[in-house]
């Protein structure tokens, strides 16, 4: 999997992070792991339910937005937490995602809650390549 | 970039700063908050700036922290006819705001049960990443929550008639239109109604201590009769509904601003002319979120009038538990101004920001009437609150806008590397304050010491007479998400 690492110095009340993937499909899969991070101690999350999810957007990056959008939606719809998804981004406009995401129903009485994501902003969000390897800046309004 | 001091506490960035600036920034702080603001406060400022139709400047308040699109704290007014609406000038958390409620409690009546208290409120107030509450809606119904808001509830008792004339616009605001909401944003939200979330997001039991009444006569008539006096306060907001409705009208702004020929600085201040179709239908939405967000704080204060009940053995009615005000700090709204002679209707954009009416605002209840609209500022949970009312200079000088908070100085990780949460927690219980948390990491990311000086940023207020203190408020309890 690639990395991740959160920022201090951006939009201090929220959550900035930079991810790298070393490819699409990493980086989209890494994303979901910091999202899922931000949210929960992602190893108090039992690995019990897996869905597949699709996606299509006109932009990749957008594909990225709705993606992590998705992700957080299904927190508050089904209070289902994934902490590792296997996806595969294809398309060259439209983008196409889909994805094997596994987690759990949030419990409290076993999940370490941190912070409830509310959305992904479009303040410095960013998605670009650089010799094959992939990286995006996300901002998440907590 | 150039701030320019042009009167105490007010500090300019000409429009010359930056390319496409419309109007000037105007910043609203001492010299030492200023020097606090992280420079994302002055690029932010100057960003929304450049926004098609903005009106005489785009103002940030002295708790103003780097944001996402507007800064925290920023304040801007749109004409409504040639300017845009931007779902990054209110935010995800459509309506977050501030509810007060009064007690005829003492602290020496509640200290003895307050681990009690603050055990059942954490069980009856549901915190924390992805809570329900307990209140079940069909989508029919939930329609109705989005247009008739805090009326709702009195009807299905969740709320006393007098609450909704203490809560800002009735706890209803007009053009709320649920057809213009996606079944997304319904099935994510629907079953929240009556939860706190997570984040800076709290429910607080407070006392006034002694010295803490600045204004006597203001204080009474808002019902803040004494030290030792109890009150609980909480922050929350419209909850998954709102979060889902700015995400679905972020995207599509975001596509539809080459169509008006829009160009922005920052991507999260995507916007649409207010008078187009998008921008209408989003005005529509975000209207039906903050509706929804004064039914979710009236739905907390029915279920806090319900827990002081039974702790207490009395009736609600006896403990005089009654709503002080209730205030929005996301939003955007339709209000009149006079601009160069002329009445002009305005879009007016708070983020992170409180309306702070002056005396004889039509809005307010006739208590209210001559000492002006309640202003509730949270500041940590470790130094406490303040309650303020508005002024006619905030009327005349920032869209009658005020701060909301004390605002943040440092990020979240630092704040968590400073204190672990357990400890804080600790700390704060030696000090008498019990908190309940779902989240420790959280706790710590709440601590005091990341946050400005709460007293700092009120005293500005005061000084520039867009808010006139009238109490401080001490916490000794505290749940949070």
């Amino acid at each position: 999997m690639g990395r991740y690492e959160f920022l201090e110095e951006v939009a201090l009340a929220d959550c900035a992070v930079d991810v790298e993937g070393n490819d699409l499909d990493d980086l989209f899969a890494t994303a979901a792991a910091a999202l899922a991070d931000v949210m929960v101690d992602p190893a108090t999350v039992p690995s019990t339910v897996e869905r597949t999810i699709a996606l299509t957007a006109p932009q990749l990056d957008l594909l990225l937005y709705d993606w992590l959008s998705e992700l957080i939606y299904r927190k508050d719809r089904d209070r289902e937490v994934f902490t590792r998804a296997e996806v595969r981004v294809s398309g060259a406009g439209p983008f196409e995602l889909t994805a094997r995401v596994h987690g759990g129903v949030l419990d409290p009485e076993r999940t370490a809650l941190r912070a409830d994501a509310k959305a992904v902003t479009f303040h410095q969000f960013a998605l670009t390549s650089t010799d094959g390897a992939w990286r995006a800046r996300i901002v998440i309004d907590i | 970039m150039k701030v320019l001091p042009v009167g105490d506490c007010v500090w300019e960035i000409p429009p010359s700063e930056k390319p496409g600036m419309r109007v000037p920034a105007r910043i609203y702080a001492s010299e030492a908050l200023l020097g606090q603001m992280d420079k994302g406060v002055f690029e932010q400022v100057t960003n929304v700036a450049c926004l098609p139709g903005i009106v005489r400047a785009s103002l940030c308040m002295p708790d103003g922290h780097w944001g996402y699109g507007f800064p925290i704290g920023g304040v801007a007014a749109f004409r409504a006819d040639t300017g845009v609406i931007s779902p990054g000038g209110i935010g995800f958390d459509i309506n977050c705001g501030m509810r007060l409620l009064r007690t005829t409690l003492t602290e020496d009546e509640v200290r003895p049960r307050l681990r009690e208290l603050i055990n059942a409120l954490f069980a009856a107030v549901p915190s924390g990443v992805g809570a329900k509450g307990f209140v079940h809606l069909s989508e029919a119904q939930f329609s109705e929550v989005m247009v008739q808001g805090s009326g709702w509830c009195v009807k299905h008792g969740y709320g006393w008639p007098e609450d909704l004339e203490r809560t800002e616009g009735q706890g209803c605001l007009p053009g709320a239109d649920p057809a213009h909401v996606s079944a997304r944003a319904v099935s994510r939200g629907r079953d929240q109604l009556g939860t706190l979330g997570s984040g800076n997001h709290y429910l607080e039991i407070q006392v006034i201590r002694p010295g803490g009444i600045h204004d006597p006569a203001a204080a009474r008539a808002l019902g803040v009769d004494a030290p030792g006096q109890v009150f609980v306060m909480f922050h929350c907001g419209s909850r998954g509904f709102g979060h889902q409705i700015a995400t679905d009208y972020l995207r599509i702004f975001d596509q539809v601003m080459r169509h008006y020929g829009i160009v922005v600085n920052d991507r999260e201040l995507a916007c649409a002319p207010f008078r187009s179709p998008e921008g209408q239908a989003y005005f529509g939405a975000m209207t039906a979120a903050a509706n929804s967000a004064f039914v979710n704080r009236q739905v907390i204060t029915h279920r806090v009038r319900e827990v002081l009940g039974r702790v207490f053995g009395k009736d609600p009615r006896e403990l005089g538990l009654s709503v002080v005000y209730d205030v929005c700090h996301n939003t955007a709204k339709v209000e009149r101004y006079p601009v160069d002679g002329e009445l002009l209707d305005l879009v007016v954009h708070r983020k992170g920001a409180t309306r702070a009416f002056g005396p004889g605002a039509p809005d307010l209840p006739e208590a209210y009437r001559e000492i002006g609209q309640p202003v509730i500022i949270g500041g940590s949970m470790e130094t406490g609150s303040a309650l303020l009312v508005g002024t006619a200079r905030a009327m005349a000088e920032t869209w009658g806008s005020t701060a909301h908070g004390a605002g943040r100085t440092m990020s979240r990780a630092q704040a968590k590397r400073r204190v672990w949460g357990e400890t804080l927690l600790k700390e704060m219980e030696a000090r008498g304050v019990i908190v309940r948390a779902a989240s420790k990491s959280g706790v710590a990311e709440e601590a005091g010491f990341a946050y400005k000086d709460l007293a700092a940023v009120v005293d500005v207020l005061h000084r520039l007479d867009i808010s006139r203190r009238v109490a401080s408020l001490t916490p000794i309890g505290n749940i949070k998400g």
